[in-house]
């Protein structure tokens, strides 16, 4: 007789709770307690301000009259007839588009520095990071001193080289194509390092046998640099070039302490035209309108990290 | 085509406190196919590179057709290495990979076209050219990597370990075809490994490394057969030879050569007792492990019994085995462990 293969009436073990399940074994309360922080700064710092910008821009608040009435696309219109406008969005890519390429050239030179061997490399390390580590406020005083329009340092060392007569003066900050070179360099000077850094990441992670290959296949070193080191970190300067254009674009910091976007707006990005606007200027609503216009740029540089990023993942 | 000589070459790390290379003298003849066989750690790879020139050597020379080339870059060296991790651009084609090293000698278009799909072909990867390394398997990755040592004719091949990255099956059909690659090219080539039995197979001649130094060199028999030093002798084999300690020398035996009594002919045989414990069945040898006596202090040996061999042989008993005289090796009990002079056992 075969053996029944399910015995009816046999009681099932019974299960004994060996430990109590704890909240850190619980992965969906989890998730909520570690996502919630995050959802609440969004929401409050990004979300609320955003919106708020949004109807600001088709409103008539200012500073002197807080009280919201509809004004449709009237600020828009405004902005756009205004010539200052116009001045500061080409400012704005200029001052971008300038920035971003010393930043990658010199972040490259800059990464090479870093990942190679030689004495006393931690000196020259600590160097390339200082402008990193210094505060802004701090770093930008000393570059007021440095392009003063009297007693700047560069212009006595250029009188005594002789590159320009006794008394005589460069107005960094004063005529508008040197006071756009001067924001550009500060600008440069202070994200260089943090290029430098993340290329550097991107050196390390190339396989050192490949460059070994390169150098017995009888590369030398400049076919190296652009045959496959170059290639090889494209990803990683395509992602920091575009997060640095995006940090660039929407960055006031330096033309503030520097040049207030003088002489004569020359050197006003959007963004410090939309704060002197809307801040400063108390027309909040037509500062919301122009800093608005910054929104579609970004979000297409948005896009294109992102895309650059997904391609990555597929290689 | 060229002979490559490695004299006194020192290389040390860390300010000296590393001995990679600890005084090696070489030579790789013209066409010869040298294996450098050791364990990991031995300094064989950093032989290897030094002669690339991707490693400054601290001290010695290396000569590359009778020309020093110690200070030049590896561009210079006319030689061609393949990576153990093949070391393919993985952003350029199969194609662009080959041709890579006839662009930077700066050959014409047309012309390093033709050299590629000669290469090609000869790997049987034509069909490959234009895909990337990534859509390759392991073994088309070791193809292209050969093609592109291949196409810039050196006249030294340096291989460090490329079949260590190959599943069982496919290194062996890859080592018979390096092996008739290597005759039909003729280059000198200098291969590392830490495998015998590639080293075995592959080798015309086999140095083997320890510690930074050169143990022995010699053809393939010769260091099964006649090692120099009892690190050879238990390096090399699978099982290794067995060793016997006996009044300051040990005494040594292939476990090929230790079989039952009646199986070893003439009258120049050594009687040994095994008191056997275990028996292994692999690959239709027995391994007969067990404890010799007589000739010197007990040790545990192994005896390795071929199909042919049909005496019964029990665990727990001790059987009747022997020796060829002729194939007892003697060796220094000392740290060096040199091989010495024979002696007649008087058993």
């Amino acid at each position: 007789m075969a053996t029944p293969l399910v015995e009816a009436d046999v009681e099932p073990t019974p299960v004994k709770q060996l430990a109590r399940r704890r909240l850190a074994d619980r992965d969906g309360a989890l998730a909520w307690l570690f996502l919630m922080p995050s959802v609440v700064y969004i929401i409050a710092l990004v979300a609320i301000p955003f919106g708020l910008a949004i109807g600001f821009a088709f409103s008539d608040v200012s500073a002197g009259d807080p009280s919201f009435d509809w004004a449709g696309v009237r600020n828009f219109v405004r902005a756009f007839e205004d010539p200052v406008f116009w001045r500061s969005l080409g400012n704005t890519f200029v001052f971008t588009g300038v920035s971003m390429v010393f930043i990658v050239l010199f972040g490259k030179i800059l990464a090479n520095i870093l990942v190679a061997n030689f004495r006393g490399k931690w000196i020259v390390r600590f160097l390339v990071l200082l402008p990193w580590t210094t505060p802004v406020a701090l770093s930008t005083i000393s570059w007021l001193w440095l392009l003063d329009s009297i007693y700047s340092p560069i212009d006595w060392v250029l009188r005594q080289v002789g590159l320009l007569d006794k008394g005589a003066n460069m107005y960094w900050l004063g005529e508008p194509g040197l006071a756009m070179s001067s924001v550009i360099a500060v600008h440069v000077w202070r994200l260089v390092p943090l290029a430098a850094v993340i290329l550097m990441a991107g050196l390390v992670a190339i396989p050192r046998d490949i460059d070994e290959a390169a150098k017995v296949d009888g590369a030398g070193y400049w076919r190296r640099m652009f045959e496959i080191t170059i290639p090889l970190v494209l990803p990683v300067i395509a992602v920091s070039a575009l997060f640095g254009a995006i940090f660039t674009f929407t960055d006031m910091a330096v033309v503030r302490i520097l040049t207030r976007g003088g002489p004569n707006d020359a050197t006003q990005v959007l963004s410090s035209w939309a704060f002197y606007r809307g801040i400063d200027g108390g027309d909040v609503a037509g500062g919301a309108a122009i800093a608005l216009f910054l929104f579609p740029l970004l979000l297409a540089a948005a896009v294109g990290i992102l895309r650059v990023v997904r391609r990555i993942e597929v290689s | 085509m060229a002979v490559v000589e490695v004299r006194d070459l020192i290389k040390q790390f860390d300010g000296g406190k590393v001995h990679a290379i600890d005084g090696v003298n070489l030579t790789a003849g013209d066409g010869e196919y040298l294996v450098l066989l050791g364990p990991s750690g031995c300094g064989k790879t950093t032989l290897l590179r030094t002669i690339a020139g991707l490693e400054e050597p601290t001290g010695g020379d290396i000569l590359i057709d009778d020309h020093v080339v110690t200070g030049l870059p590896p561009r210079a060296r006319k030689i061609a290495m393949v990576f153990q991790s093949y070391a393919l651009y993985p952003h350029k084609t199969v194609l662009a990979n080959i041709v890579f090293p006839l662009r930077a000698v700066r050959m014409d278009k047309v012309e390093r076209e033709k050299k590629a799909r000669w290469a090609a072909e000869l790997l049987g990867i034509e069909k490959l050219l234009d895909r990337k390394p990534r859509q390759l398997s392991g073994g088309e990755r070791q193809r292209v990597a050969l093609a592109r040592a291949l196409v810039r004719e050196p006249q030294v091949f340096l291989l460090d370990e490329p079949l260590s990255n190959l599943d069982a099956k496919l290194r062996a059909s890859a080592r018979d075809e390096l092996k008739g690659f290597q005759d039909e090219i003729g280059t000198t080539t200098i291969y590392v490994t830490h495998d015998q039995i590639e080293a075995m197979g592959l080798g015309d001649r086999i140095a083997v490394l320890a510690g930074g130094k050169v143990r022995q060199v010699g053809p393939p028999t010769e260091i099964y057969d006649d090692p120099a030093d009892t690190f050879v002798a238990t390096f090399i084999g699978s099982p290794p030879m067995n060793l016997v300690p006996r009044e300051g020398l040990l005494v040594g035996f292939r476990p090929e050569h230790l079989l039952p009594a009646e199986h070893v002919r003439g009258d120049d045989r050594t009687p040994l007792p095994l008191a056997v414990d275990r028996i292994e069945y692999l690959s239709g040898d027995r391994h007969v492990y067990g404890t010799v006596s007589r000739i010197g202090e007990e040790t545990r040996v192994v005896a390795r019994l071929p199909a042919t061999v049909d005496t019964p042989i029990t665990a727990g008993e001790t059987h009747d085995f022997a020796v060829h005289a002729s194939r007892l090796r003697f060796f220094d009990a000392g740290e060096e462990g040199l091989r010495t002079e024979p002696i007649r056992l008087g058993v």
